[in-house]
């Protein structure tokens, strides 16, 4: 089986499976918004300012959101040891991650969706004009934060503490693709909206790097 | 063990030395005086935690490919002395900005990569351990080690590209091209002394990871054996 058709099935099944309860998704744009509503006591959040702040407290939420929502990847295999069965398939290893990839961004990209027209509400942010570039730009920065998200989430699958040690190891991975995710996001809130190129560049940069060593690194990330 | 004493009173007259030259024979800075004199230790430390660092790489790239427990062991010497000397790089670099830039701290591209560097290498640390399963540890932090390493430059570049578009605190002197020899030679000594102190530290931190190892394996072995021997007392007992 080649490893895009193994990949469709796994991403179908871990779909399957979140839209049964609707669980992980319920509750991280939940969090997302708190998060969102908490930033508005951090500053004035009048459109002046919004623009100038709203971007980071975007991806700062998009951050928090997405730490939580790869974390069960790897973790809700392992009760059943359904992951064992997994490898049992004929399949390659990073068919396995990339199923989990796609589901993961398939959640946070949903997540994304609610999240980015309430800010828009409630942060006086005008989207109209740029919500296709800023859906290229959401799309680029989600990438780069479910690849390496699904593969710490596998290695802290493994680890005591879990939950706490995956934010610690991701976060300051991800510094990088959140100033460039930010600053093409203001490029866009800006009074004079134009993407920035140089930084969506950074930004599939970012992306093609940590796909690759994931793909390269897939056979010893999931193993035994 | 005899050579291992001499290469240590070595590498300790080294250092003595060398903070004797940065303190005494080194030249005075123009503008900065005695205060700039940390520079050479503080350049030293940077020089010593970033080798270190890619010590740290070169072991996971080669444990991932050999499957050799040996370089596991290398790895995690290698990050724990190299977050030592990042952390002397850190604590040394604000009190060398405080009189100098009038701050204690900038978010300029270096320091914004060496402080992002050093919290990456810290939950390297952190990974290791709560992974509690000591086959699985290796490869993963393996893993982790390798993504790490990868994002330096990132974090660097983005930095770069970023902060460089603001003002930044004057830069006096440092190691620029205007520096005196006798400077430079100093330089190179504290480099060369703090360089050998970190060779010797990641040697002894490598024996004592592997003496942990076989202890912990003497352990396994002695359990098994006595619960070999306990299902026999038992059988025969029965």
């Amino acid at each position: 089986m080649t490893t895009a058709r193994a990949a469709a099935i796994l991403l179908a099944k871990e779909l399957r499976l979140e839209f049964r309860t609707r669980e992980l998704l319920n509750s991280t744009v939940l969090f997302a918004l708190v998060v969102v509503v908490l930033f508005s006591f951090a500053f004035e959040p009048t459109a002046a300012e919004s623009r100038r702040y709203g971007p980071g407290l975007l991806w700062i939420a998009f951050l928090f959101a997405g730490s939580l929502m790869v974390q069960p990847s790897f973790a809700r295999e392992q009760s059943n040891d359904t992951l064992g069965a997994l490898r049992m398939a004929p399949i390659s290893p990073f068919a396995i991650l990339l199923g989990k990839m796609l589901a993961n961004f398939v959640f946070l990209s949903l997540a994304e969706a609610v999240i980015v027209p309430v800010f828009a509400v409630l942060y006086n942010v005008s989207l109209t004009g740029v919500a296709g570039r800023l859906a290229v730009v959401l799309m680029l920065g989600t990438v780069g934060l479910v690849v390496t998200g699904t593969v710490f989430s596998a290695i802290a699958a493994h680890a005591r503490m879990r939950e706490l040690l995956l934010p610690l190891l991701l976060f300051p991975i991800l510094s990088p693709l959140l100033i460039a995710a930010v600053l093409t996001t203001a490029s866009l809130f800006a009074e004079d909206p134009g993407l920035d190129r140089a930084w969506l560049a950074f930004l599939a940069g970012f992306d093609i790097v940590f796909l690759t060593a994931s793909w390269l690194l897939a056979d010893f990330l999931i193993e035994e | 063990m005899k050579s291992r004493t001499l290469v240590t009173l070595l590498a300790a007259g080294l250092v003595f030395f060398a903070g004797y030259a940065a303190l005494f024979i080194a030249p005075d800075e123009r503008t900065m005086h005695a205060i700039q004199r940390i520079f050479y230790f503080h350049v030293a430390a940077w020089m010593a935690s970033f080798t270190a660092f890619f010590v740290v790489f070169i072991a996971n790239i080669a444990y991932l490919v050999t499957r050799r427990i040996e370089w596991d062991f290398l790895g995690v010497s290698a990050a724990e002395v190299g977050v030592a000397c990042c952390t002397i790089g850190l604590i040394t670099g604000p009190l060398w900005a405080r009189p100098v830039w009038g701050i204690w701290w900038t978010w300029d591209a270096r320091l914004t990569t060496t402080f992002i560097l050093w919290l990456l290498y810290i939950s390297y640390l952190l990974l290791r351990g709560l992974l509690e399963d000591a086959p699985r540890r290796a490869p993963l932090s393996a893993i982790f080690g390798v993504f790490a390493f990868l994002d330096v430059p990132l974090v660097y570049m983005s930095n770069r590209l970023w902060r460089t578009q603001h003002p930044q605190p004057v830069f006096f002197g440092g190691n620029g091209s205007g520096v005196d020899p006798t400077m430079s030679r100093v330089l190179l000594l504290c480099a060369i002394a703090l360089l050998g102190v970190m060779v010797l530290a990641v040697m002894d931190r490598y024996r004592l990871e592997r003496l942990r190892y076989e202890a912990a394996e003497l352990r396994v072995a002695v359990e098994t054996r006595r619960a070999e021997r306990e299902s026999i007392s038992s059988r025969g007992a029965r």
